[in-house]
């Protein structure tokens, strides 16, 4: 007689992988259903109407774009960290500490500037307050082992408390008739859009730093440090590698990473400091960077993947009134799938002939 | 300040502190025995509106509890099934399960959203509750109040006096050794962490149904978050989780008395910010005050998957 057996194998093959994630996508898109009909809808219309949103036109297909560029940044901030399994899970509050160092810029500095000046000096500010913001965490963690994934938590409900301050209070348009937000940027600090599109310059952040991601982690020195820090850190103390270094180094570019994020949405899309800022997709970043298993090119599909989840659920709540946090439950139920693919494509079904 | 003021501080600072106790004396529980579940907050909020819509279709608060504690314990179940049988990274999969409890509250949450039921009133203890100032600080609170003073003597008396706990800890700090004891590492975690996260569900049952009765979005406001905190500052001791949820609910006592008073001692954004701020600073000092002797404090296997078994 026989048998069927699991066996595990040292590699899991890669085409085990995308077959991974096909039926990961499949089983959450039914777990989705499954809430819809809880919450008494259709999910066959729900899941059209959302269909229909990413791909009804042209600028449908543009915004998916315009949600991935900040979760593209978000995703790789949480990727640079990760790799020396640093969990930085405050990507919200730097993206917010990154939108309010460039609107400290694009406000009061950019009458004082020559126009060319401004958008470089933006960027430079974003990056430096969400790279410091992210920093506090990284010296806590380097000098005194306190966990950072607390702290970065903790320091988002701080940042976003201290973003409604001050656009309810010293930054809040003095012509804006009470409406909670900062003035408008002046040209000179707005991202050029795109192709017609709402589609920013911000997507060129977003590719470079991909890109400059992928090459740093893999030909330079800094980047074998990272890889040998993270998968063991005794060799890389043995080796005598500036451990603690390292981690500020890679909270700092980290919370950079996210602040651009929040330059992009501040500069690229709202033009002001405003209660859009912080809409999550610091917390996303991280489903998407553990379903690209931090791979700086996955994260860039996996960021154009959510964000047409996000913009098929904001369709959601415009046609069928539900709410658009549909999204994050397809985002965290696939993340569940793909982790337990994973599980399963370590291992192969043989047969076996039961010895007696 | 008067005594009426300082009582009135206290009694505040027990209620605020109630939720984030017993959210985090069950992640202890899953911790002691190995397994870290950073998906209190999502629990926590699916405990808060299942014990909502329960109380609101039933017009009853103890079936809201239960409720809560069910739903809240079924996630806690899916962590376990990823963090123990197929050992994903405990990092990843909890905080995927913190999103999913946050995205499926605010979602399965909206037609509840500002809706009116039943909810917990003030039971006072006889006698007890005429002591002069304690006596209305300590008894005369609402009954799931009452039951976090009882919980914590029962969870340090379980966890410290009893086989189960024995078992509980051995499971943590070395699963191999009690693997080879003859004790079931994963049953273990399982019955722990699904504990953990009924008390979760607990916690934030009392939310909508006592403390600040009603379902709104979000409405733990990473108490979730500050309980997993806590069970760092409490060394995984429930006793020094009462002591640490304690001064968390006289942080919040005393920013909601300034404000409520409208002394302006601080801006009130500053003082919104004191429960995070407060909750890093503890963090800090824990980590300081404890150095080295931090790492025999947390349970060894805290995080890594056992495999040794079947």
């Amino acid at each position: 007689m026989m048998r069927l057996r699991l066996e595990r194998r040292p590699v899991p093959p890669r085409a085990n992988r995308w077959g991974g994630y096909g039926v990961a996508v499949v089983a959450a898109f039914c777990m989705g259903g499954v809430v819809f009909l809880l919450a008494g809808a259709n999910p066959f219309a729900a899941y059209a109407a959302m269909a229909n949103g990413v791909f009804g036109s042209l600028d449908d297909l543009a915004e998916v774009v315009v949600k991935a560029i900040p979760l593209v940044l978000c995703g790789l901030a949480v990727a640079v960290a990760a790799k020396i399994r640093l969990w930085n899970v405050g990507g919200e509050g730097q993206l917010v500490l990154g939108g309010i160092g460039a609107s400290a810029v694009a406000l009061f500095l950019a009458p004082r500037l020559p126009a060319s000046g401004v958008l470089p000096l933006m960027l430079v500010a974003a990056f430096l307050t969400g790279g410091l913001w992210a920093l506090l965490a990284g010296l806590l963690k380097a000098k005194l082992a306190v966990n950072e994934i607390l702290t970065t938590l903790m320091l988002n409900y701080v940042a976003i408390l201290w973003l409604e301050h001050l656009y309810f209070g010293p930054w809040r348009d003095p012509m804006g008739m009470g409406f909670p937000g900062t003035a408008m940027f002046p040209d000179a600090a707005r991202l050029p859009r795109l192709l017609g599109t709402r589609i920013h310059f911000g997507i060129v952040l977003g590719l470079t730093a991909a890109v400059l991601l992928l090459a740093a982690l893999s030909r330079t020195r800094w980047g074998y440090e990272m890889r040998v820090i993270g998968e063991s850190p005794k060799a890389a103390q043995y080796a005598g590698m500036p451990i603690n270094r390292t981690i500020l180094w890679a909270m700092f570019l980290s919370g950079g990473l996210a602040g651009l994020a929040g330059m992009g949405e501040a500069s690229g899309i709202h033009y002001r400091l405003q209660q859009g800022l912080a809409v999550g997709y610091g917390y996303t970043g991280i489903i998407v960077a553990a379903l690209a298993r931090l791979h700086p090119g996955g994260i860039v599909l996996a960021a154009l993947f959510i964000a047409g989840i996000l913009v098929g659920g904001e369709q959601l709540q415009t046609v069928m009134h539900l709410p658009a946090s549909v999204g994050l439950v397809l985002e965290a139920t696939l993340l569940f799938f793909v982790l337990g693919s994973d599980y399963f494509s370590q291992y192969r079904i043989c047969r076996r002939t039961p010895t007696p | 300040m008067n005594l009426q003021t300082l009582a009135f501080i206290l009694t505040v600072a027990i209620q605020s502190s109630a939720s984030v106790l017993f959210a985090t004396i069950g992640e202890i529980f899953a911790e002691r025995g190995g397994v870290l579940n950073l998906g209190v907050e999502g629990m926590m909020l699916m405990g808060a509106l299942s014990g909502f819509a329960t109380a609101y279709l039933t017009q009853s608060l103890a079936l809201g509890l239960l409720a809560a504690m069910a739903v809240s314990g079924l996630l806690a179940l899916i962590h376990g099934v990823f963090a123990i049988t197929l050992g994903a990274n405990q990092v990843v999969c909890g905080l995927s399960l913190a999103i999913l409890g946050i995205g499926l509250s605010s979602f399965l949450g909206r037609p509840l959203v500002g809706k009116v039921t039943v909810r917990f009133s003030a039971w006072p203890i006889p006698i007890l509750s005429d002591l002069p100032v304690l006596g209305p600080v300590l008894f005369a609170q609402v009954p799931p109040i009452y039951l976090g003073y009882v919980l914590v003597p029962a969870a340090w008396w379980v966890l410290f006096h009893t086989r189960a706990g024995l078992n509980l800890r051995a499971v943590g700090e070395n699963p191999a050794a009690a693997n080879t004891a003859g004790i079931g590492v994963a049953a273990t975690r399982y019955t722990w962490t699904l504990c953990g996260g009924m008390l979760a569900g607990l916690g934030g049952a009392y939310l909508s149904l006592a403390y600040t009765p009603g379902w709104r979005e979000n409405m733990s406001s990473g108490q979730g978050w500050i309980a997993i905190a806590m069970v760092i500052f409490a060394l995984w001791n429930p006793w020094r989780a009462a002591l640490g949820t304690l001064l968390f609910g006289l942080v919040n006592a005393l920013q909601f008395t300034l404000e409520a008073r409208q002394i302006s001692l601080l801006p009130s954004y500053l003082l919104r910010m004191l429960p995070y701020l407060f909750t890093i600073l503890i963090l800090v000092l824990t980590t300081r005050s404890t150095g080295s002797r931090k790492r025999s404090a947390a349970p060894a296997s805290l995080g890594i998957p056992f495999e040794g078994e079947g």
